[in-house]
């Protein structure tokens, strides 16, 4: 493991965002994550999940409230130093098309460590270390040279997987990583992602309507929605 | 950034590939158009050298050499034997072509000179007219001609042919055709007017005139008969003269023009022909500027086909985003692709048209006496390549400023 246990990897309080063109607001009262840690982020479409997980990765600002990664508060950041703290401190998969389809198989799992220098110092030898990740989620290394436009859905999954993981950042977002995957795949898919970022002692942030997955993770927070916009309550 | 460039232009190969081709099209286009705008203004110059001075009836400068040289228009008035004659063999004068102008052969004009005509014309770079077969005329009835007329009409020497009175069009109603004429020498290509000529003698512009009164035949001439005739030219259209030394120029120019016994012109060939290259300045600005738009619409093409993809690359920027890429990099990888695009599709274009001016330059020799030739972009040519290179630069700013801005709105969100 490499993250330090104890360290506080997200920090989120008193957090609120409006959306612009509205009175509507998302906030976010209180939401921490330690090195280790999962947590699952669930509401319906349309609540601010997108909103959250842009917000968490320094692409949108927050009009108030404290959010730091790594215990660097993001709000006195500029543009560039938060681009820069999510290329070394994150790892994101999405809900499908992960992936660039004119890179290898190898070469997307790569594509982080192109922008982060933090997470390729912590990898020693990167051909290796891909070959690794690809066998811990369980997919052929015969796959590495491969074009990924050949991969199903599942497998293209898994090597976003690997490419979140890759270098180890200290957290994991995933945004509805399962909802393309049928329910086998799916509980496989959830086990090896959080075996893997508990080895890795990245902390995970799961973003799902999916209650399924709440049995991975330990704790869960709901986007509850009402009149006057979003609130991220623990439940 | 720039191998992840090369590999996603790799993965739009087809739209690329084709910005490319628009762009170099253009480019070959513009090289085409300058290479005929400056051989055109090169040959056009290169019509007459060696000749120090044009002498014809009083009359402007420009008309003179158009009717002398070009064989373009028509002479104002004839000057008189006599005075051609005193005047060559004023002091100075090393030699002197006489024409006669005034018929035609089914559209080209007929010039009737002497033997110096082919001993001291020249064009181009000091060259002098050379026989691609035969010989000069000799006889009286002889005709050499030039190059695109035995070309066009298809003309072997032997053939004989008839002369039209009057310089008019293809139509000529008063045909010399008592007195044909055998062809006898057929000219080398010179790309200059004289391609355009048929050269006899002046004796023979005074036998087909024989019996000739206001431009009509009033009685025949018996060809039999035609030795007891004196066929000593009475009148001349012009006459080019060469000096023995530059230095005489000015004063040989003036006792021409102060000439007593009627009324001349001399021009000095080069000034006259700078002040007609002005006068089609206007043509040759027109065809810099289409030249100027074709490029504009090939730059136009890539910035279409590049906002085009823009929307399906969304996708694509919100993963770049994911790893970390800040929206200028995004901007960069953007304009780095058009400028990458623009300075490709200039290369190609450059040698697309290297390509055709060899694989042309031996027709264009054969048909047209244009020497073409390849050689590193030079003048208004790799000016244009510059600008070229700056012009899709800038366009590039476009494309890569939307992409900016559709980074900042969608974020990590994948919008499709």
């Amino acid at each position: 493991m490499i993250h330090n246990p104890s360290q506080t990897q997200l920090t989120i309080a008193g957090l609120s965002y409006r959306w612009p063109g509205g009175e509507r607001t998302l906030t976010v009262p209180q939401l921490t994550l330690r090195a280790g840690e999962r947590a699952m982020l669930r509401g319906a479409s349309g609540s601010g999940k997108s909103t959250l997980l842009n917000l968490i990765s320094g692409v949108l600002s927050p009009d108030a409230g404290e959010l730091a990664l790594l215990g660097q508060p993001l709000q006195q950041m500029s543009a560039a130093k938060r681009d820069q703290l999510r290329a070394d401190a994150m790892g994101i998969v999405f809900q499908q098309f992960n992936l660039l389809p004119y890179l290898s198989v190898e070469q997307n799992i790569l594509l982080p460590l192109k922008f982060a220098p933090k997470r390729r110092a912590r990898v020693n030898d990167p051909k290796q270390e891909t070959a690794r990740l690809l066998q811990a989620m369980e997919l052929d290394l015969s796959l590495l040279n491969r074009s990924v436009t050949e991969l199903s859905v599942g497998q293209q999954q898994r090597v976003a997987v690997a490419r979140a993981l890759i270098g180890t950042p200290a957290l994991i977002l995933a945004d509805e990583p399962t909802s393309a995957l049928d329910p086998i795949a799916r509980d496989r898919f959830m086990a090896l992602l959080a075996s893997q970022c508990q080895a890795a002692g990245s902390a995970l942030l799961l973003v799902s309507h999916d209650p399924d997955l709440a049995k991975v993770v330990d704790s869960e927070y709901l986007l509850h929605v009402s009149d006057t916009g979003t609130e991220v309550r623990p439940c | 950034m720039l191998s992840l460039m090369l590999r996603s232009m790799r993965n739009r190969l087809t739209s690329v590939s084709l910005t490319l081709t628009v762009i170099a099209i253009s480019v070959a286009l513009f090289i085409g158009v300058e290479l005929v705008r400056t051989q055109a203004k090169q040959s056009f110059a290169n019509t007459i050298s060696g000749t120090d001075l044009v002498v014809g009836a009083r009359s402007g400068n420009i008309n003179l050499l158009l009717y002398s040289v070009f064989r373009l228009g028509n002479p104002t008035n004839n000057i008189g034997y006599d005075t051609y004659e005193r005047l060559s063999q004023s002091r100075g004068v090393a030699w002197t072509i006489p024409l006669a102008l005034g018929d035609s052969h089914r559209g080209y004009r007929v010039v009737g000179t002497n033997q110096d005509y082919f001993r001291h014309y020249q064009y181009g770079r000091q060259q002098s007219l050379t026989l691609a077969q035969g010989q000069p005329f000799n006889d009286l009835f002889d005709v050499v001609l030039g190059a695109e007329v035995a070309n066009k009409l298809g003309y072997r020497l032997g053939d004989h042919i008839v002369l039209s009175h009057g310089a008019g069009g293809s139509t000529s109603f008063s045909e010399h055709d008592d007195m044909p004429f055998s062809v006898t020498g057929i000219l080398a290509p010179t790309g200059t007017p004289v391609d355009r000529s048929l050269h006899v003698s002046l004796e023979a512009i005074e036998a087909i005139h024989l019996g000739w009164q206001g431009g009509t035949r009033t009685q025949g001439v018996d060809l039999a008969q035609i030795d007891q005739f004196d066929l000593t030219p009475k009148t001349l259209t012009a006459f080019l003269v060469g000096l023995e030394s530059k230095f005489q120029l000015l004063n040989v120019q003036r006792a021409i023009n102060t000439n007593k016994s009627e009324p001349l012109s001399a021009v000095l060939p080069g000034m006259a022909l700078a002040e007609l290259w002005t006068l089609l300045d206007q043509a040759e600005k027109a065809l810099a500027i289409v030249a100027a738009f074709v490029v504009a619409v090939g730059l136009t093409g890539m910035l279409t086909t590049l906002l085009a993809s823009l929307n399906e690359r969304r996708r694509e920027m919100a993963i770049l985003r994911a790893m970390g890429a800040g929206p200028r990099h995004v901007f960069l990888l953007l304009w780095s692709e058009a400028a990458l695009l623009a300075l490709l599709g200039t290369v190609l274009g450059y040698l697309l048209a290297q390509l055709t001016i060899v694989a042309l330059a031996p027709l264009a020799l054969a048909q047209y006496g244009l020497v073409l030739s390849m050689g590193l972009p030079t003048g208004s040519v790799a000016w244009m390549m510059v600008a070229v290179q700056i012009a899709g630069s800038l366009a590039g700013l476009v494309p890569a400023w939307r992409a900016y801005r559709h980074t900042l709105a969608d974020g990590l969100t994948q919008r499709l």
